[in-house]
């Protein structure tokens, strides 16, 4: 019996297709940058430079890596339970309200070391439970998770602003944003890793967040692969009917991926709110929910893909705004025109290119087969 | 008393300016995914056919170039949305994703570099280049005679060729889908795409002409905010109404005639938001401006979780057609 | 008019490295019925996609009424006045049949003038062939028999000629078939030529003047019907002598350890499936259920096996009592020793994007043995695995290998490695070897056979009347959702036949 799909190596399938991908997608975006009359080949240098260029740049690439490689992760265990959350934008606004809360009450008795913990587990909850009410509802009544997260984004962005002006906000301050957290509040910098390596770092924020998305990234990997609880949201992601087969409660584990995700999404809130800014600011998420979607495509959900992927997209907000001082005609508005290309390209036309590549590959395992037909096939 | 109905008569007419754009993005929504094409790409295809009628109509210094880019762009944007999940047979929803950032994006970039005005088009005038206003035979004459004067003056009279446009596409669209030929096509590509296939009608064709009436009507839909109701295009002014559309949609159960009713039942929320929003309820409390802003969200998760009935969507929808062994 | 309505030389198709038709050649007379037999998986219904437009042959030659054609589409196909009856009926299910039948078939850009026309024409071809069906009903809400009316209808409102009929059966009670053959004759009365395809020999014996018989992808031979026999038949299908009857002993039944009492199941529609059904399966034997397919069977099973809660009634296990009402879910049957291999394998049988040993535990998932605390024990269960691979004979021997990329008989062997290697009392059994190579359907007959020799209650669904047959001690049909009637394994075919068309005994009496 020949096999009914054509198996490519892996390495094709998780490293080759993916950059053929992501190529067409730059260079599509170069397209764009050529449009508005600007080189792109200059505009690509001027962006690795920004972004690797300088102690600062790699700073503020890993920076913004670190909040990408949560709603990255968040993205992708909804992914692999068949949820499509849309909502990590909206989600990780009201992680920040849970970062803020902790913060508040806890900055002035406690060190950072018991602080951080406490605001992770209050944003990954805040998170989680602003994913609950989309999460029932997906379970319960089927109203599609995609269309209740979007409107969750939209609730949220409302909420903080109220929130924010009339309930957080110290009375008197012009500001909208919440009082500057105590000493007690304020992460380590990561300095010192950049400092490793010969460069230095003045502004950057970068912080003990990156390390901890980085353990997160690493948890998340043993929970889908190698827990009872990821092989039911797997499962369930496959096949609704094997999971209702096999006895897996399907609506308990919507659930509780779905709060998972939020969670995820929740926790990059600690980045900006406690490790940068140190207060909670309006639409300090800018977008990172949805870049998650981006970088859980073109990290195939995995968390060795969601990483590259994440420092990927950090590159480009951090080379991007460097590149804006030299290019005024390039705002960072650009990243969303690469963000929604690669979701095009990794995303909905990954496939694109698979019929050629296999055919390719096809060949090259045919001619191998002639030219020694006693081996099993094993080989390579 | 005459206030109060002078009132009423004020928010129905922003009921009706507002409900515009949702109505021709949801009737956009209904071709597509009538003929079982998942879309909620209506929001980039509403933005960026905004950006270009707003954009060809300053510069050509006309309103109806500037109609016809809008809805040439929303085309081009529905037919990558066909490329990636028709053609290719990805992810319907990943597609439309990528469509709203590539025209959240480009908008943006394109409008600074073609207009250095911070993302925003020239202003449009009274010159030719802005959709006016028409006023219906007698509008002025009657509108002293109580009730109906203002209802016919204020209510119906004086909106701009795209809101009757709008509305003309409802009962159009209905006559489409179930009295013409291509209408009983695309219903039945929807549901089974095989048994359209093996009737010897090619699939793939049927559902990319789905797709560019889609366009058509989004192209329509951004336009109107740009170039008739507004006086130009301002970074992101299609402020999530497109997926308010996509809801109103699923509200209507992928019918024409619901969906304008849905449609008229958000344009009324927003218009109460604008016209309320703060407004203190003497002695009560106060109804934050934010929660008048959240409420058709709000309202929007509530009926769908139990008061919208059992909304069935076309059998097909969402899955790319493939052949069978 | 030319002697032969079809001609096909030399057809090849591949898909990638499946050869699905090998050097085709095919002679159809006009105005006859001619069958094209042959196993599952044998190029039967490759073959006539090809003759439909439905695919392209990478070489080969087509001659439709003498003319030598090429069919690129469809659309070609029914210019040419080839009408096909699909095995899942091409129909739009909300639609009416009016819509149905037009469509894309309409005259112009207008419904209105094509409905009215649709309408007159229908009521000629309804006289003409006794093809009674209410135009304006919708699809969905018809029986299958009439809906494969609609379909026949179709193919005659687009003036078909030839009309090949794809496995039509398979779906219908024998007298809905019964009824189909009278349609047939008729047609070839009128002069139509029909091409039916199956792999019931006893339907082939009964309607066909010619017939073809097709093995992995060529035809291996073409007979007069009435010059050969259902022997001659079987042989040349499968290659070699068939084994009528599995060699089992007599059976030794114990103790009932499932019992069914009084049970109705609703659907998600509120149809009620499954009527108030009652039966006993005892340990060491194997009882079988008998049936159209749609006649309840997957719902009575997705009841007992906690998948699918039942509206009333009990189920016993082993003299307890499970909650099927309410509370009853699959993970804890299990538990209690209740194994079920389901009836479909690709979607609720195993995830097809894991790997073999994933699969193998699938279900189990939550036993100790494959569990440290909340981590999934890697080792164990691939250790686990590479034992039932062994045990069951399942190729490749590679439990990191996609299951996707499994034959069909070996992904049921995966299922039933997983599902009997627990030691289960009862075991539950749906179409056991639909899509699966007819050398696994021995070794999967042969061990159902041995769960019941080692005392364990087996209940059996199958449509396949012959395995039923051959491997049931006992007999249960179902219609409509209740069973009909019971008898052993030595009923012939015509009473079975009776009791799946929903005829019970004391109707045959009432109707003498």
């Amino acid at each position: 019996m020949a096999q009914p799909y054509s198996q490519l190596p892996r390495w094709v399938d998780y490293g080759l297709i993916p950059l053929i991908n992501l190529t067409v997608a730059f260079l599509v975006a170069g397209l764009v940058v050529l449009a508005v009359g600007e080189n792109p080949l200059r505009a690509a240098v001027l962006m690795v430079e920004g972004a690797f260029g300088s102690g600062d740049g790699i700073g503020y690439t890993l920076y913004y890596a670190t909040n990408f490689i949560f709603t990255g992760l968040a993205v992708a265990v909804a992914f692999h339970c068949g949820l499509f959350n849309i909502g990590g934008e909206g989600q990780a606004y009201i992680g920040g309200l849970g970062v803020a809360v902790g913060c508040l009450a806890f900055d002035s008795v406690f060190p950072w070391w018991i602080n951080l913990p406490i605001a992770t587990l209050c944003a990954a909850a805040f998170g989680g439970l602003w994913a609950l009410i989309p999460a029932l509802l997906q379970a319960k009544r089927g109203s599609h998770v995609v269309i209740t997260t979007i409107m969750f984004n939209f609730i949220a962005a409302s909420l903080m602003v109220y929130l924010l002006v009339d309930v957080l906000k110290p009375v008197g301050q012009m500001a909208v944003e919440t009082r500057p957290f105590a000493e007690g509040a304020s992460l380590p910098r990561l300095d010192w890793m950049i400092e490793a390596f010969g460069f230095t770092i003045r502004r950057a924020p970068l912080n003990i967040t990156f390390l901890l998305a980085l353990i997160t990234s690493f948890l998340v990997w043993i929970l889908i692969w190698r827990t009872r609880l990821g092989y039911e949201i797997r499962t369930m992601g496959h096949s609704p009917k094997a999971a209702q087969y096999a006895g897996i409660n399907t609506t308990k584990i919507i659930v509780i991926t779905m709060m998972i995700s939020g969670g995820l999404a929740g926790m990059m809130a600690l980045n900006p709110v406690m490790g940068a800014q140190e207060r909670l600011q309006l639409d300090f998420v800018t977008g990172a929910g949805f870049v998650g979607i981006a970088v859980a495509l073109m990290g195939r959900s995995h968390p060795a893909g969601i990483i590259p992927a994440a420092i990927l997209f950090g590159m480009l907000y951090q080379g991007g705004a460097e590149m804006s001082f030299e290019m005024p005609a390039i705002t960072r508005d650009m990243i969303v025109i690469i963000q929604g290309l690669v979701i095009l390209f990794a995303g909905a036309l990954e496939h694109m290119f698979r019929p050629y590549i296999s055919l390719f590959f096809g060949r090259i395992a045919d001619s191998s087969l002639k030219a020694a037909p006693a081996t099993t096939g094993e080989g390579h | 008393m005459i206030e109060a109905f002078n009132t009423i008569i004020l928010i129905l007419d922003s009921t009706v300016r507002l409900s515009v754009p949702l109505l021709l993005a949801c009737l956009a929504g209904l071709y597509s995914e009538r003929a079982g094409v998942f879309d909620i790409g209506l929001e980039g295809k509403m933005l960026a056919g905004a950006f270009a009628g707003a954009a060809a109509a300053s510069v050509y210094g006309s309103a109806w170039i500037g109609l016809v880019a809008a809805i040439l762009v929303s085309i081009a944007l529905s037919l990558v949305h066909g490329f990636a999940s028709i053609t290719h047979r990805g992810n319907q929803i990943v597609s439309g994703v990528a469509i709203n950032f590539i025209a959240a994006g480009s908008t943006i970039i394109l409008g600074q570099a073609w207009f250095r005005q911070g993302g925003r088009t020239p202003p449009l005038g009274s010159d030719g280049s802005r959709f006016e206003t028409i006023n219906l035979p007698f509008a002025d004459s009657i509108n002293g005679i109580p009730v109906l004067g203002p209802i016919y003056s204020e209510l119906l009279s004086g909106h701009s060729i795209l809101v009757y446009v709008a509305f003309a596409a409802v009962p159009l669209t209905w006559w489409v889908l179930f009295r013409t030929r291509f209408g009983l096509r695309l219903r039945a590509v929807g549901e089974n795409p095989a048994a359209v296939d093996t009737a010897g009608i090619s699939v793939v064709w049927l559902r990319y002409r789905a797709v560019i009436c889609c366009g058509i009507l989004c192209g329509l839909a951004g336009a109107y905010l740009s170039v008739a109701q507004n006086a130009g295009f301002v970074k992101d002014m299609t402020a999530g109404k497109g997926f308010i559309a996509l809801a109103a949609l699923i509200f209507a159960k992928w019918k024409p005639i619901n969906a304008m009713y849905a449609c008229l039942l958000f344009g009324f929320l927003d218009a109460i938001a604008i016209r309320f929003s703060g407004i203190k309820i003497p002695g009560l409390f106060e109804i934050p401006a934010q929660f008048m802003q959240a409420l058709p969200y709000i309202l929007t998760v509530i009926l769908l979780a139990g008061f919208i009935g059992k909304a069935i969507p076309p059998k097909a929808g969402g899955q790319p057609y493939v052949k069978e062994r | 008019m030319a002697e032969y309505a079809i001609e096909l030389a030399g057809i090849n198709k591949s898909f990638g490295p499946v050869k699905a038709n090998r050097d085709i050649n095919l002679q159809i007379k006009q105005g006859t019925i001619h069958g094209i037999i042959g196993e599952n998986g044998a190029g039967k219904s490759t073959l006539m996609s090809i003759l439909y437009g439905f695919y392209q042959a990478d070489s080969g030659e087509i001659s439709i009424d003498g003319k030598n054609t090429k069919i690129n589409s469809s659309n070609d196909a029914i210019a040419l006045g080839i009408g096909m009856v699909h095995q899942h009926f091409m129909l739009v299910e909300n639609f009416t049949v009016l819509e149905n039948i037009i469509l894309g078939a309409e005259d112009s850009q207008l419904l209105s003038g094509s409905i009215s026309k649709a309408r007159s024409e229908l009521v000629r071809l309804e006289k003409e062939y006794e093809l009674n069906v209410d135009p304006d009903a919708i699809i969905e809400e018809l029986p299958v028999g009439i809906q494969q009316r609609v379909e026949i209808l179709k193919a005659l409102y687009r003036g078909a000629e030839i009309l090949i009929l794809d496995e039509p059966t398979g779906v219908l009670t024998p007298s809905e078939a019964d009824h189909l053959f009278r349609i047939l004759e008729q047609l070839k009365e009128q002069g139509k030529t029909i091409v039916l395809i199956t792999h019931k020999l006893r339907e082939i014996m009964a309607v066909t003047d010619e017939v073809s018989v097709m093995r992995q992808g060529t035809i291996v031979a073409t007979r007069k019907t009435d010059k050969t026999s259902v022997e001659e038949l079987a042989e040349l299908m499968v290659g070699r002598r068939v084994l009528l009857r599995v060699e089992k002993g007599d059976p030794n039944p114990g103790e009932i350890k499932l019992a069914v009492q009084n049970l109705t199941v609703r659907d998600s529609r509120g149809i009620d499936m499954v009527k108030n059904v009652s039966l006993d399966v005892r340990a060491g034997e194997i009882v079988g259920i008998a049936g159209v397919a749609g006649n309840g069977q997957s719902q009575l099973i997705e009841a007992i096996t906690g998948i699918r809660p039942a509206k009333e009634g009990r189920v016993l296990l082993d003299g307890e009592p499970i909650d099927v009402t309410g509370q009853a879910d699959p993970a804890m049957l299990r538990k209690r020793g209740l194994a079920h291999v389901p009836e479909d394998r690709h979607h609720m049988g195993l995830v097809l994007a894991f790997e073999e040993a994933e699969n193998s535990i699938l279900g189990y998932h939550d036993d100790p043995s494959y569990l440290s605390g909340p981590m999934l024990n890697i080792e164990a269960i691939r250790n686990d695995a590479r034992d039932k691979i062994e045990k069951y004979d399942i190729r490749p021997a590679n439990c990191r290998l996609k299951t996707a990329n499994f034959s069909g008989g070996n992904q049921q062997k995966i299922v039933l490695a997983r599902e009997m290697e627990t030691d289960p009392s009862v075991l539950i059994v749906g179409q056991p070897t639909r899509g699966v190579d007819v050398g696994a359907i021995e070794f999967i007959h042969k061990r159902i056979i041995e769960m019941r020799d080692a005392g364990k209650a087996v209940l059996l669904v199958s449509v396949e009347l012959d395995e039923i047959r051959s491997l049931a001690d006992r007999i249960i049909v179902m219609f409509d959702g209740k069973v009909v009637g019971e008898c052993g394994p030595e009923a012939t075919e015509g009473e079975l036949g009776l009791l799946m068309a929903g005829v019970t005994n004391d109707k045959i009496e009432a109707a003498e």
